[in-house]
């Protein structure tokens, strides 16, 4: 494994109002990691993946993405710099087939206009021909080939999530972000998640996760950061940190 | 039905339905004009709606975009024509000599006499593309503004910019007198192709000599028309399946979604509104031509609504649908002041309802019914799970399903 830094944020600083969202996190990912982010509910995890993917503007902090600096101004230059997403609560195109969701993720990486639209010349097919392929590829790589034509609402929750991620995928991203992936999963789908993200970590992707499933995320992930009120409070492989005193009281409170 | 226009699943129907509908189409006038020319005028206007309906389609039913000042694009069209083929801009100059003598100088000087004798009167060749430029333009324009708002807000906004072009068109007689104001433009060109004009020449009743073949004026411009709706339907048809047909329809479904995937939306949809707007453009340039007259009151709020009503109608973001949605609401009305005055004389002996009167009732009852019973619309676009070749697994669905 290469040891290029894939994804380096620091000293990110977030407020909304009175309430200080993130203070001071820094992460550094690897080539090929699963990085975990975990944290208690309300500990800004979501926050943090909204800044560093461009929804949300931070106050302060550094962002460099495989070595070279991004400003995450904007979510769709976020996504052209390298960093695709999913999220918590699905967010698919519903009423467009599971073919032209994948589809759409490649619109970052394709540049036919109007022009190629109107008259379809040998370029502009070529193009469509490609994407059409590549979202085919993906939707098989995820497991859900069979549902291309499918309208994407009409998906069972585990294949919308695997949908999300394929239509991720799409964007060739440098790292792939997933927001609380096995959420409302159960055991057997949460298996199969765990075999999907392993599968995409061995094409050579990063991933940066977010999970509640501490379980689920101590297995797959390299390292982890938790979170806690906006700080970092522990980091490091996950047998560390689950050992880490701090870690214990912010998930089962002090003791008493 | 549904897939009767799918060419990509079933190609011959498709193509065979689609010929047997130009077929119909190109010979529709010839059988109508033995009944006088009304019925074909009837089309030719249902055909300006078709194309207004289409580029309103684009930006409601592909992009998502609430615009309720559409006909403002329309209202741009027809102007540009109506200032651009027409005596006016003669007035247009002299008003300016009169009002500010140093700015009408100068513009004496840029345009020379022979324009501030008579106008300037541009072709259809340069009508045509200018009314779409000029409109799509406008469109990008007034899209800016909206770029944050969504759903009723984009509707009050947009609601607003077209109230204000009509209030423009209507008052520009002063100080400077543009637009003539209330009073409107008349004596627009009529349209010349290859040296033919589609009116007719004077003297002719309105009938155009094509080579030593006659035809009424009506039917020059159906066919003028028909030939422009078929160019409208093929840009949209290739849009919807292209790249940026795709973005319009993900910044519908969920524009934070679109953005996070690499969209810019900003581009995005101003490209939507100045599209929809060009097409509405040249839909305007066309009635100005055809009518030969324009003035502020054909583009009021009513008639946003009427082609607002004729893509929700026919189906929000189906091409088919749109077209068969444009046809009725255009035409219905038509056909109703041809038939329901007779009818009732016949039956009655005397006409108990005025034809205008039940055409709102008609009208009214028919958005009702629609909305209650088949809110997608006339004829909605087939979702893929009816389409007969999709493989419908239902066994491997079940394997995967859980409470939510």
């Amino acid at each position: 494994m290469s040891e290029q830094i894939i994804l380096n944020i620091a000293g990110v600083s977030k407020r909304f109002g009175g309430l200080q969202a993130l203070s001071d996190v820094n992460i550094k990912i690897m080539q090929g990691q699963i990085y975990g982010l975990i944290g208690p509910n309300g500990a800004g995890k979501t926050t943090f993946f909204n800044v560093i993917t461009g929804l949300y503007q931070a106050d302060t902090g550094s962002f460099e993405l495989a070595g070279k600096p991004y400003s995450p101004s904007a979510p769709h230059k976020v996504a052209k710099a390298g960093i695709a997403r999913t999220f918590q609560n699905i967010r698919l195109f519903g009423e467009m087939t599971a073919l032209e969701n994948v589809m759409i993720g490649r619109h970052v990486r394709t540049h036919q206009g109007l022009f190629g639209a109107v008259f379809h010349h040998k370029a502009a097919r070529r193009e469509e021909a490609e994407i059409r392929q590549r979202a085919m590829e993906l939707l098989e790589f995820v497991g859900i080939a069979q549902f291309a034509e499918r309208t994407a609402r009409n998906l069972s929750y585990g294949d919308q999530r695997r949908l999300e991620i394929a239509r991720a995928l799409a964007t060739d991203p440098q790292l792939l972000a997933l927001d609380e992936p096995a959420a409302g999963m159960n055991a057997t789908e949460k298996l199969g998640l765990r075999d999907l993200l392993v599968k995409i970590k061995s094409e050579g992707k990063t991933i940066l996760l977010i999970e509640h499933d501490v379980k689920l995320m101590m297995g797959l992930c390299d390292r982890i950061t938790v979170l806690d009120y906006g700080k970092p409070i522990a980091e490091g492989v996950p047998a560390e940190v689950q050992k880490n005193p701090a870690v214990i009281e912010a998930y089962l409170g002090g003791a008493h | 039905m549904a897939n009767y226009f799918d060419t990509k699943k079933n190609p011959r129907k498709a193509y065979g339905g689609l010929l047997l509908i130009l077929a119909i189409a190109l010979v529709f006038p010839f059988i109508a004009q033995n009944f006088g020319n009304s019925w074909v005028r009837i089309m030719d206007f249902a055909l300006l709606y078709i194309m207004l309906a289409l580029g309103l389609n684009v930006v409601v039913g592909f992009a998502g975009l609430l615009d309720l000042g559409y006909i403002a694009f329309y209202a741009i069209g027809a102007y540009l024509t109506a200032l651009l083929a027409s005596p006016q801009f003669a007035v247009v100059l002299e008003s300016f000599v009169n009002q500010y003598p140093p700015i009408g100088e100068a513009l004496l000087w840029v345009f020379g006499p022979e324009i501030a004798q008579n106008g300037i009167h541009l072709s259809l060749w340069a009508i045509v593309p200018l009314a779409a430029l000029v409109a799509g333009f406008f469109g990008a324009l007034l899209g800016a503004p909206t770029l944050k708002l969504r759903g009723d807000y984009l509707a009050i906004v947009t609601l607003g910019f077209g109230e204000i072009i009509r209030i423009f068109m209507n008052n520009l007689n002063g100080p400077v007198n543009i637009t003539n104001g209330p009073q409107g433009i008349n004596m627009i060109d009529p349209i010349r192709i290859f040296g033919v004009s589609l009116n007719g020449e004077a003297g002719s009743r309105a009938t155009v000599m094509i080579g030593d073949y006659a035809m009424p004026s009506v039917n020059a411009y159906y066919f003028l028309f028909l030939f422009l709706c078929i160019a409208i339907i093929f840009i949209s048809v290739r849009l919807q399946n292209s790249r940026l047909g795709r973005a319009f329809v993900a910044i519908r479904e969920d524009e934070i979604a679109a953005k996070a995937m690499g969209i810019n939306t900003r581009n995005v949809k101003l490209l939507a509104f100045a599209m929809g707007a060009s097409f509405g453009g040249v839909a305007g340039a066309m009635f100005a031509a055809f009518q030969g007259f324009v003035s502020p009151e054909s583009f009021s709020l009513t008639e946003s609504i009427a082609v607002l009503a004729m893509v929700v109608l026919g189906g929000m973001g189906h091409i088919p649908g749109v077209v068969l949605g444009g046809i009725i609401l255009a035409a219905l009305p038509e056909v109703l002041r041809h038939v329901v005055e007779p009818l009732q004389k016949s039956l009655f002996g005397e006409v108990l309802i005025d034809a205008e009167v039940l055409r709102q009732l008609l009208y009214g009852l028919a958005m009702v019914l629609i909305m209650l019973y088949r809110p997608a619309g006339l004829w909605p676009s087939p979702k893929s799970e009816d389409r007969p070749t999709t493989d419908n697994d239902t066994a491997k669905k079940s394997t995967d399903v859980v409470a939510v």
